[in-house]
């Protein structure tokens, strides 16, 4: 498949942006049950703004995707079965939520209006909001890898490796996130959020592997004897109809040699894994305000190779129609 | 439940495009157009096309056979193309199993185009929306034509009659006794998209000649038989 960049863009913008609400979250579901130090409405305010920018961003990035954006509002109609529908109204919501979490933050709408487990879970406006949209957040994530797991004909994608990518990846990215952006204030939450980054990224690292893996030994099911339904084990196409290109020769081939794919699958392998590991232990051990930070970078252009890739690697059966110019 | 759909005849297709350009010239000046062209005569011309033919060679030298191949969208009775649309401008008509795409609604987002194993849908690069065969759904359906013009525009233009259309639901149709008699086939059964449309193999047409055949028994020309009998039982004693 040819890897568009406004799609490229939107998964990865907006994955760390509800990684970003989730880890957030995650900080003021510990530090009210007093696990974790607690942060004051600035954290919160501060990290929604992030989060929603993100969001924004990689809303409009997919803007560029439609040949109508102006249409775009008609997308939310057939949620009943497409998955795209689903995802273009969960993710409105989301942003709504995460606006909601951060002016209710701002405004210091936090006093506890009931104490749930005998004095030990004060219970806030903000958390009943934040727990609504930890779940959607979640869905918002199902949708969107679903969009991509969901076509059968693509078969690297239809499995459910991709919603496990997707997940991890969007979330070891907005906890690192939540790692820099404690690293930029000062506070003592790095460790807390560079851990949990390490732990998704983890995670991520074993579907991802696992998603490489299946797809390397991969066997399509449809060939050039059932494309034109002739039996015999030796068929080429001598022309696919027209000299100049088309639609179907843009949208479905990535025009690059095999030696670039194998480079931008390292250059993933290397800046989403090991690298912002390395860096955010490193960040740990010397106290380092600023190595967070380059963490969640390198990893976000990591993520950028890697969506880039994921598109790539991908192969739709309509290219056995289109080999074969003169 | 009608299905209408096309045949095609893989073994008197001679691939000279006439489908193809009498299909453009329908549909680019009817309800489904403008088809755009950018640079058609430029050095990398590109344009909307509902219809492909393309050529494959099957086997090696010297038994090679070429097998030209039209394609458009084959009208799918499970369309995976259409439940993946967000906007429902993909859809299929339930009175005739047309699948068609509402341009007035279809927000260019090419997520039916991945659902399609087939590559008959063509994003247009000027309206900005996805296109694809209606199978001349502005001419089958009017009324105000000839009966016999009510056809789709590559079936009237195909001068070795390769292609046939009609409702493959009905099983006394041309199309039906086509597919059956003619060993009529899906493309890609894998996805279980069962398509409308079906191909007819291409026939190796055989004459068998057996030596009598070359070689008359009854010919009249034939020299008499002068051999001399000389009392011994004759075919002649036998038969009478
Ligand atoms: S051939 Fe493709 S576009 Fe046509 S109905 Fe089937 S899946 Fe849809
Ligand atoms: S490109 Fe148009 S017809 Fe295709 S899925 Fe998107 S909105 Fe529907």
């Amino acid at each position: 498949m040819h890897p568009a960049f406004s799609v490229i863009l939107l998964t990865t913008l907006i994955g760390a942006g509800q990684g970003l609400f989730l880890a957030l979250f995650t900080g003021q579901l510990y530090s009210s049950i007093k696990l974790i130090e607690a942060q004051g409405a600035d954290f919160y305010a501060g990290g929604s703004t992030i989060s929603l920018l993100l969001l924004i961003a990689g809303l409009g990035a997919s803007f560029f995707h439609l040949g109508r954006p102006e249409r775009a509002w008609r997308a939310a109609s057939k949620w009943r079965t497409s998955w795209l529908s689903r995802e273009v109204i969960v993710l409105p919501l989301m942003m709504a939520v995460v606006f909601f979490y951060g002016l209710f933050h701002y405004i210091g709408w936090t006093e506890p209006f009931y104490v749930a487990g005998g004095g030990i879970l004060p219970i806030d406006v903000t958390l009943v909001l934040g727990f609504l949209g930890v779940v959607i957040a979640l869905a918002l994530f199902v949708c969107t890898a679903m969009i991509y797991a969901s076509v059968k004909f693509l078969e690297e994608w239809h499995s459910p490796y991709t919603v496990g990518n997707f997940t991890f990846l969007g979330m070891a990215s907005g906890f690192m996130l939540a790692a820099a952006f404690s690293a930029y204030l000062g506070n003592h939450l790095v460790g807390f959020y560079g851990t949990w980054a390490v732990i998704f990224t983890l995670l991520a690292l074993g579907t991802r592997t696992a998603s490489l893996l299946r797809n390397a030994t991969l066997k399509h099911k449809s060939t050039l004897q059932t494309a034109i339904g002739v039996r015999h084990r030796q068929i080429v196409q001598k022309s696919q109809g027209f000299t100049g290109g088309s639609f179907n020769t843009r949208e479905f081939f990535h025009h690059q040699s095999p030696e670039f794919l194998k480079l931008v699958r390292l250059a993933f392998l290397v800046l989403v894994f090991p690298l912002p590991l390395f860096l955010i232990l490193i960040s740990y051990v010397l106290q380092s305000p600023t190595l967070p930070i380059a963490a969640f970078l390198v990893q976000y252009l990591g993520l950028l190779a890697e969506r880039w890739y994921f598109f790539a690697e991908a192969r739709h059966p309509q290219n056995l129609y289109y080999q074969s110019i003169a | 439940m009608t299905q209408l759909a096309l045949v095609i005849d893989l073994n008197v297709c001679v691939g000279c495009h006439a489908c193809v350009t009498s299909c453009k010239q329908w549909n680019t000046s009817g309800w489904a157009g403008p088809m755009v062209d950018e640079n058609p005569y430029g050095a990398d011309p590109t344009g909307t096309f509902f219809n492909r033919v393309q050529t494959f060679e099957v086997g090696s030298y010297p038994n090679t056979e070429t097998v030209h191949f039209p394609k458009s969208c084959l009208h799918c009775e499970e369309p995976p193309c259409v439940p993946v649309c967000p906007t429902g401008a993909s859809y299929k008509r339930e009175d005739n199993g047309v699948v068609l795409v509402d341009y007035d609604k279809c927000i260019g987002c090419k997520y039916c185009s991945w659902a399609c194993p087939y590559g008959v849908r063509e994003l247009d690069e000027m309206q900005k929306v996805m296109k694809k065969c209606t199978l001349c759904i502005d001419r089958i359906t009017d009324q105000s034509l000839p009966e016999r013009e009510r056809k789709p525009a590559c079936v009237l233009a195909c001068p070795t009659s390769a292609r046939l259309f009609g409702d493959v639901h009905d099983p006394d149709s041309e199309v039906s006794v086509a597919i059956r008699e003619r060993g009529g086939y899906p493309l890609m059964p894998e996805w279980g998209t069962k398509p409308a449309n079906h191909y007819l193999p291409r026939q190796k047409t055989r004459m068998h000649i057996s030596e009598d055949e070359l070689q008359r028994a009854d010919n009249p020309l034939t020299k008499e038989d002068i051999t001399v009998y000389t009392g011994e039982e004759t075919i002649d004693d036998v038969t009478w």
